[in-house]
């Protein structure tokens, strides 16, 4: 285990200086999710139009995966449609969970950097935590999202 | 690593702390190429060989089930499993072997205390006192006994330091109070939680007193008649014992009066299918077959913990407290989280522009392990105003080299993410 694999300099500098950092106040949809087993909690939010996301932001509080993690994702998915986000989350989920997973920047783009975090399996819920929340906001489910 | 702090040549408590790592297989091995320095005593602590060895022995030699045969392998189970009770019982000093209870944990004893001695006697109006520190094990089983009986849960407030507020204790307390629950000492803060003046205020109020010791049993001597308490709850595992083995320490009289909680076989003196008379104490209480090897094996951690001696096994933790909090606050952006004028060996603490969940990572990585995250005690966490925090919890076979590794990683992770 090679923690430079996990802490790249990409998530330090994301969980430094996360990106799209703040509410939006009409959200279009909005989503909790929240870690009990590290406490990581953050809300999603969502402007669109019509299906394609026109702006993604959140807050709340976590570890510098988490936050990387949600950082790079409100970049990833600006300007995708639901479609498209849900093609992308597959590739992260596989990204994160699958050691035969490769890290293809052409579609993954930064969000590439997320593929130490497979082996720390215990880190794997802190990265994909804003993924199941940005799921719940699009489908508009009114329960919290947990990890457990 | 600098030499800058002073430090112990030879610790005043004088334990060979070398010789008692030898007993420990466990810490002789390396995690990620580092040797294992094991700070996770709260959580769980470590066994040493003698524990090992005579739970191994017991299986290899002895088992049979307890109180039925008439064989001699039943007679020699029951022999030691019964002998376990009388070690626990000197260990901390009850009247007699029918106050010890074998349970499952610290989490069975106080449950079986809030079923079988509160649930019946309370309802609407009634009270049940607990504090803002403690462990989801004393507050959960509290909670249930207030949904089902309509009884009120009150928790006396903790201040900044951790540590439980005595003047609004005194204020919470009265007539209406049933139960008053406590914390020996705080496993997320280490608080040593003066546990005497509380039960004295309870005593003139007529008050019933459990202790959770999960925390503090193994790391003091407690005697329990002169702690005054009605009941004491404590863990193996956490006492270099076995998981799935546990103590409830109960008052005889209270214990007599109580009806039982689980029913099966051992807990019974006859059964018909109109009457069943109850067996006498404590079997009234240790439905089923019993953990028998778990009780040996806690039987042979009291002796090992005896041998060394608990008032040297408390001055030398006190030692290594010392220490590791001087050194901690030598890391820039560390604040200790939990800060009272008694304190067991735990330290909590978050660091400023790194998360706890990644100390423990990083940590992990040198080989050092730590508890991250909330500790089963989210009230404590939400007074902080912290998610989560790290916490080294030490024991009397870690060493003062141990915490100077802790520190160096911790400098590590720091320079990692900040």
């Amino acid at each position: 285990m090679d923690l430079k694999d996990l802490y790249r300099d990409v998530i330090v500098d994301h969980n430094r200086r996360p990106r799209n950092f703040g509410r939006l106040d009409p959200a279009d949809a909005q989503a909790e999710g929240f870690n009990p087993l590290c406490g990581d909690r953050l809300t999603l939010f969502v402007n669109l139009d019509g299906d394609r996301i026109r702006e993604a932001t959140f807050e709340g509080s976590g570890c510098a995966i988490s936050v990387a993690s949600a950082s790079l994702l409100t970049e990833a998915v600006k300007g995708r449609t639901r479609a498209e986000v849900k093609a992308l989350f597959d590739d992260v989920h596989a990204l994160l969970t699958r050691h035969d997973a490769v890290a293809d920047p052409a579609t993954l783009g930064k969000l590439a950097a997320l593929s130490g975090v497979r082996e720390f399996p215990a880190r794997v819920k802190c990265a994909s935590l804003c993924w199941h929340t940005l799921n719940a906001a699009l489908e508009r489910r009114a329960e919290p999202v947990t990890t457990e | 690593m600098s030499a800058a702090e002073p430090r112990f040549d030879t610790p005043s408590a004088g334990l060979d702390v070398a010789a008692i790592r030898r007993d420990f297989p466990v810490l002789e091995q390396t995690i990620n190429g580092r040797p294992l320095v094991y700070l996770d005593n709260a959580a769980s602590s470590q066994r040493p060989r003698q524990v090992i060895e005579a739970i191994s022995s017991y299986y290899e030699r002895d088992h049979a089930n307890v109180h039925r045969g008439v064989h001699t392998l039943s007679q020699r189970a029951t022999d030691a499993f019964e002998g376990a009770r009388d070690v626990v019982r000197r260990f901390v000093n009850a009247r007699a072997t029918q106050e010890i209870v074998f349970v499952r944990g610290t989490t069975e004893a106080i449950n079986l205390v809030a079923q079988s001695f509160v649930r019946p006697k309370v309802g609407p109006g009634d009270e049940l006192l607990i504090s803002g520190l403690e462990h989801h094990a004393n507050i959960v089983p509290w909670k249930l006994v207030s949904e089902q009986t309509g009884a009120t849960l009150k928790v006396i407030p903790i201040d900044e330091r951790g540590e439980v507020d005595f003047q609004a204790f005194e204020r919470m307390i009265g007539p209406r109070t049933r139960i008053l629950a406590l914390a020996h000492v705080s496993n997320a803060l280490g608080t040593v939680v003066p546990v005497e003046r509380f039960i004295a205020v309870a005593r003139r109020h007529g008050v019933p007193v459990l202790l959770d010791g999960a925390q503090g049993v193994a790391h003091d001597a407690v005697d329990v008649q002169a702690l005054d308490c009605d009941f004491y709850c404590f863990s193996g595992h956490k006492m270099l014992g076995p998981t799935g083995i546990g103590v409830l320490y109960g008052r005889r009289e209270l214990l007599e009066d109580m009806p039982p909680w689980q029913g099966g076989g051992d807990m019974i003196l006859a059964v018909t299918f109109e009457q069943i008379t109850y067996n006498q104490l404590p079997w009234k209480f240790e439905a089923g077959t019993p953990p028998i090897a778990g009780a040996i094996g806690l039987a042979a951690a009291i002796h090992y913990l005896e041998a060394i001696g608990m008032k040297r096994i408390a001055a030398y933790e006190a030692e290594l407290l010392e220490y590791a909090t001087r050194r901690l606050l030598t890391v820039p952006g560390l604040r200790i989280v939990g800060t009272a004028e008694r304190k067991a060996a735990v330290i909590s603490f978050v660091l400023e522009g790194v998360h706890p969940h990644d100390i423990g990572t990083i940590l992990d990585t040198e080989g050092v392990a730590i508890r991250t995250g909330h500790h089963c005690a989210m009230p404590v966490m939400d007074f902080f105003r912290v998610p989560a925090t790290a916490r080294a919890s030490m024991s009397f076979y870690n060493t003062f080299e141990e915490i100077d590794a802790l520190v160096a990683a911790l400098e590590r992770a720091r320079s990692i993410l900040t």
